[in-house]
């Protein structure tokens, strides 16, 4: 038996997170797609889907998340969820509202869909003013109030930058009003269309941490009523997040054409192959394919990781931060301060706090875009 | 004492979860929201006989029964306060 035979069995996918299209009607600019998602290749058939989640839910996969892209823009939606609920999985529905009629809202309760996650996406270009904007929270009321209709639980989810943080007290008070039980208000990641934004979307130390302030004062004041979680973003910490809970680990993320990837953003990273599950089981996928055994565990760390008294702790951080930033996956994630690249993240913080990105146009995630990103080399 | 341990309580898992067995974890767990409990043998043994029709004296004879022991009531009732806590059971 080869030593390689030794290393302990990983643990099965528990989260499927099922990309079903990146066609969407939004324009986020800090979206986490791709940002050539435009020249990606067709979308999976439903009977290929109905097969990953048989494939996926036989080996061990319990959590199901539908996202995109909107999802609502599939209309075998319904027929998914169906399925996933008959296999045993619990299901998400990850989504902006858009498309959310109430119609639609009956036939994916029927499915046996558990659970939305409305997120506060915005319908117009206009960032900082989506607040104030009477067609959001239109919207956002009329999909609330399907969801509690539908016995739902009432999870938020607003992504949080520059250009909204000093909302928070609005955010949050719009979440209440909505009836939210849980609120997460997540800093935006540097990776795909927020890092081409990174200079206009990168908050300052004193914008978060006033923030922070104003959002422990909402967590008292309401205490029980609404679970508030806010997610720092990591440029602004010394060490970095422990990413996707392990590479291979816990989550199997399958994009609209069938590539399967331990994150969504790992496709980004040279010299790895990841299997497509229109060629490849999901078990061999998970167990076999050498995109997902490359960075398990820590036997492929390099100094300063690897004789780093923390590395299970944070298993060295994002492969694909350290690619971006660093230009090797195999660094250390430069979020952390004993990375020797630690320093980029340092200068993109003090860029936020220059104010950097106030003149340069914003960026916003669409097909045109993306086609001319990607004709431009990525 | 709480109701959950009043021994003639019948708790019930929470709506806001639901218990399932899972082979491939070979482990009975709590769904909710974008998340998962993975329970221990006896918790599971125990929050799996939370029907809402049974008392905590019903669940504690039966387990005694189940697995040939006796003296469970105080294990039993630490663990359902725990529960009750964390919102896994009602009452
Ligand atoms: S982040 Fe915005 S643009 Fe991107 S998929 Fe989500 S809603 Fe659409
Ligand atoms: S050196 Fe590597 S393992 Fe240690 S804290 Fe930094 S990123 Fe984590």
């Amino acid at each position: 038996m080869s030593a390689a035979n030794l290393a302990p069995q990983p643990g099965p996918p528990l989260w499927l997170l099922a990309e079903l299209t990146y066609r969407c009607p939004l324009h986020c600019a800090f979206c986490y797609n791709p940002v050539d998602f435009a020249t990606s290749g067709p979308e999976l058939s439903t009977d290929d889907w109905l097969r990953v989640l048989r494939e996926a839910r036989a080996a061990g996969s319990v959590q199901c998340g539908f996202s995109g892209g909107e999802p609502l823009v599939r209309d075998d939606l319904e027929i998914l969820v169906a399925e996933a609920h008959r296999l045993g999985f619990y299901t998400n529905l990850l989504t902006s509202g858009v498309g959310l009629t109430a119609e639609r809202a009956a036939a994916l309760k029927a499915a046996g869909l558990d659970h939305i996650q409305l997120s506060f996406q915005d319908s117009t270009r206009e960032l900082n003013d989506f607040l104030s904007h009477t067609r959001t929270f239109d919207l956002k009321q009329r999909v609330a109030a399907l969801i509690k209709d539908n016995g739902w639980p009432m999870v938020m989810n607003c992504v949080i930058h520059r250009l909204n943080i000093d909302y928070i007290d609005r955010i949050i008070e719009m979440a209440v009003e909505l009836g939210a039980e849980y609120l997460e208000l997540a800093n935006s990641q540097y990776y795909s269309w927020a890092l081409l934004n990174r200079d206009q979307l990168l908050p300052t130390r004193d914008q978060l941490e006033r923030a922070e302030r104003i959002t422990n004062e909402y967590r008292e004041k309401y205490g029980d009523r609404i679970r508030i979680f806010f997610v720092v973003p990591d440029y602004h910490e010394k060490r970095p997040k422990k990413c996707m809970n392990g590479w291979g680990n816990v989550f199997l993320t399958v994009t609209p054409d069938g590539t399967a990837l331990p994150c969504h953003t790992a496709k980004m990273l040279p010299g790895l192959a990841f299997p497509n599950v229109r060629e490849m089981g999901v078990r061999d996928i998970w167990y076999e394919s050498e995109g997902f055994n490359r960075y398990r565990g820590d036997s492929w760390m390099k100094d300063p990781c690897r004789t780093c008294p923390d590395k299970e702790k944070d298993l060295g951080g994002c492969r694909c931060q350290a690619y971006m930033l660093a230009g090797d996956p195999a660094a250390a994630d430069p979020v952390c301060d004993k990375s020797p690249a630690h320093g980029l993240v340092v200068e993109a913080v003090a860029r936020a706090e220059a104010g950097a990105g106030r003149s340069a146009p914003l960026v916003f995630r669409d097909p045109a875009a993306s086609r001319r990103i990607a004709a431009e080399g990525g | 004492m709480s109701a959950a341990t009043a021994t003639d309580a019948c708790p019930r898992v929470s709506r806001r979860f639901r218990l399932q067995w899972e082979e491939a974890q070979n482990a009975w767990v709590l769904l909710y929201p974008e998340g998962m409990v993975k329970l221990n043998q006896s918790a599971g043994e125990i929050m799996r006989r939370c029907d809402g029709s049974r008392t905590v004296s019903q669940i504690v004879a039966d387990l005694e029964q189940a697995f040939g022991a006796s003296g469970l009531a105080d294990d039993v009732a630490k663990f359902l306060e725990l529960a009750r806590a964390q919102q896994w059971i009602e009452t």
